[in-house]
């Protein structure tokens, strides 16, 4: 059975597509670093005796021209593939660490919010009740309030913030919508005959939810997780952009926030203000095309294709 | 009558709730956060001792912080009910309401229009690629592509393709500087040359989704037994494709009212990039100078006017839905 889906999801062109994207741009976030020459910040580092130090290029430079560093050891001239930022920073460096920190998260921003969501739906869905009544009335008013504002509110106030903390606060705000269509599923679940005998047999709640509802769900749960994964992204990279991001570090947010901060658009720097949000456009539309190929692949009332 | 009515409480008491939660998170964050707020706010005062100090002192009283939390709590929630957020401090000594009162105009004219036709166009694009398999494999690529992009990001795109490079549009501020605000259409016409691109950079992004949204919609409905049923009795495809447009409306607008809050913090960030005066413009001021009271101020206008939208799409979902009148009312 589990053999058979993939073999239609592998003859599935949309999905195909959307892995090849999503694929790319995890492969080129592990081992784009080492073809750069920089730090994370786009600065050149040089060693002085025990010291090091941060050095940078020349500012403004469009993409592919040579850089040169001033060093002690004299100058030393360097490519920059996507070119250099106002302030002399390569932007290939600050470009594919801010992409690894995108995916991070993606990963632990999304990863968390479908977990609450999953956690909270399905108890709700299978309890009913009172805990149904309150459960659903959380969700539907955090469903209400958008999220980068909850985000701001929070984000204003904790003062150093790390890439791991603003994948925890976008996955504790992210997850309603998740809890929602959940619940909605596990309703429906519930009443087939396999939970009643489940529930005969004298398993115990969770046994029921995460041995015989669950796995009933596995390809929607990976949807959703697609979904929420894309979503925390998109989040984090608002959040960078009007300055409540990471505190120390680069992301793909971060350079964009710079790139108009310092008019890169009305200098004609489109090096620095248009690759980094790309990167994030093209990303996201290669999860999107993994998520519909797949709903193609489990819901074959919307394939087109033979 | 009666079932509109129970529906549309039962939607307001909800609103009410969240509206409470939304300024208990308000008041409560400063206040439980670990660390002293008032010493994260005036850290950027470090280097002028007489000013901290003095705003050492306005902070402790504006935040209540010397009298119990349960008095605080009560005297928050007074104050708002009079209309009372505080004084902003990067533009000292203008209260954070009389700020936002003249951001929320311009706010509104970039949202009203890029929402309401957005919508419309997006789901009669999303319709046409649902029935037309050619013209679907041409276009859904550009909906997804256009749905993913950030949308401050689409606006920088477009800043830069026709604002700088072609130079048609300005990509800065809501007027020129030389001219003064008024209905004369002088002021107008370089209003809306100001107005395009953010517009059309909401515009856009929107549209995606839209479109999606009702392409799988059509599909789907397409493909329903009611639709089989009417092609074997041998109506036209335009009463099958009408009946399921009419289908695929309805979650559109439930869509609409779930999209809201991702529409709306778009619209913030999209006024960052072209120094609209807005609500974004502001709150990014307000971040950028730790201005704590014109961020909470900013927090609590978007979710009342989030909360406004949502009722005005309810109202909206009983005059297109007649299931609604029947479920509340058990088909009287």
């Amino acid at each position: 059975m589990k053999g058979n889906t993939l073999r239609i999801a592998l003859k599935n062109n949309k999905f195909k597509i959307g892995v090849a994207i999503v694929g790319f741009f995890i492969i080129f976030a592990l081992i784009g670093p080492m073809f750069s020459k920089f730090d994370p910040l786009g600065y050149y580092v040089i060693k002085i005796g025990e010291r090091s130090a941060t050095k940078a290029s020349i500012a403004n430079l469009p993409p592919g021209e040579m850089g040169e560093i001033f060093t002690p050891q004299g100058v030393i001239k360097v490519k920059h593939y996507l070119g250099t930022d106002s302030f002399g920073r390569d932007l290939y460096s600050q470009l594919v660490h801010g992409l690894r920190s995108s995916l991070f998260v993606g990963l632990v921003g999304g990863g968390l919010a479908t977990l609450i969501g999953l956690l909270i739906g399905f108890v709700a869905g299978y309890k009913g009740g009172w805990v149904d009544e309150i459960l659903m009335m959380l969700t539907n008013i955090l469903l209400v309030i958008p999220t980068l504002a909850l985000l701001i509110i929070i984000a204003a106030y904790v003062t150093y913030r790390g890439v791991l903390i603003e994948s925890i606060i976008i996955g504790l705000t992210a997850w309603p919508w998740t809890a929602r269509a959940v619940r909605a599923q596990t309703l429906s679940l519930k009443e087939r005959e396999f939970v009643a005998l489940a529930k005969i047999a004298g398993m115990r709640d969770l046994a029921i939810i995460f041995g015989e509802i669950m796995p009933n769900m596995v390809s929607y749960v990976f949807m959703v997780f697609i979904l929420q994964f894309g979503g925390a992204i998109l989040a984090a990279v608002g959040l960078d952009f009007i300055g409540l991001g990471p505190t120390r570090g680069i992301s793909l947010g971060i350079i964009l926030q710079n790139a108009v901060l310092w008019n890169a658009i009305q200098l004609g720097y489109w090096w620095w203000a248009i690759p980094p949000g790309l990167v994030i456009a093209l990303l996201i539309t290669g999860l999107y095309f993994i998520n519909t190929g797949l709903d193609e692949v489990f819901n074959p009332r919307l394939r087109r294709e033979e | 009558m009666s079932g509109i009515k129970r529906y549309l409480t039962r939607k307001i008491v909800i609103y009410i709730l969240t509206f409470f939660f939304a300024v208990t998170i308000d008041w409560a964050i400063p206040r439980f956060m670990p660390g002293d707020p008032v010493a994260v706010l005036l850290s950027r005062f470090a280097t002028l001792p007489n000013v901290a100090e003095h705003l050492h002192s306005y902070f402790i009283q504006a935040f209540g912080l010397d009298k119990p939390l349960w008095e605080q709590y009560i005297s928050f929630w007074n104050a708002l009910l009079h209309g009372d957020l505080g004084i902003s401090i990067y533009y000292y000594p203008k209260p954070v309401a009389e700020i936002i009162k003249s951001a929320l105009p311009y706010d509104i004219a970039l949202l009203v229009p890029s929402i309401v036709l957005s919508w419309i166009v997006g789901n009669w694009l999303g319709a046409l690629a649902g029935k037309n398999r050619k013209l679907d494999s041409y276009l859904m690529p550009v909906f997804y592509f256009l749905t993913a992009s950030p949308y401050f990001w689409f606006a920088i795109v477009l800043a830069y393709l026709l604002g700088v490079k072609l130079d048609l549009f300005p990509v800065s501020g809501a007027y020129s500087y030389g001219i003064i605000p008024s209905l004369s259409w002088a002021f107008i016409k370089d209003f809306l040359h100001h107005w395009t691109l953010p517009f059309l950079s909401l515009f856009l992004v929107q549209l995606g989704g839209w479109a999606i949204g009702m392409r799988n919609m059509i599909i789907y409905e397409i493909e329903a037994d009611y639709a089989h049923y009417l092609e074997a009795l041998g109506s036209s495809e335009r009463l099958i494709l009408k009946h399921a447009f009419r289908n695929a409306m309805l979650p559109q607008v439930t869509g609409l009212a779930l999209q809201l809050g991702l529409i709306v913090a778009g619209a913030l960030t999209t006024e960052i990039v072209f120094s609209y005066p807005g609500i974004g413009y502001v709150l990014m001021q307000g971040i950028l100078n730790q201005d704590y009271f014109l961020i909470q101020g900013c927090f609590l206008m978007i979710i009342l006017n989030v909360l406004v939208a949502n009722f005005l799409i309810d109202l909206l979902y009983v005059v297109i839905d007649p299931r609604v009148k029947y479920s509340y009312t058990g088909g009287e």
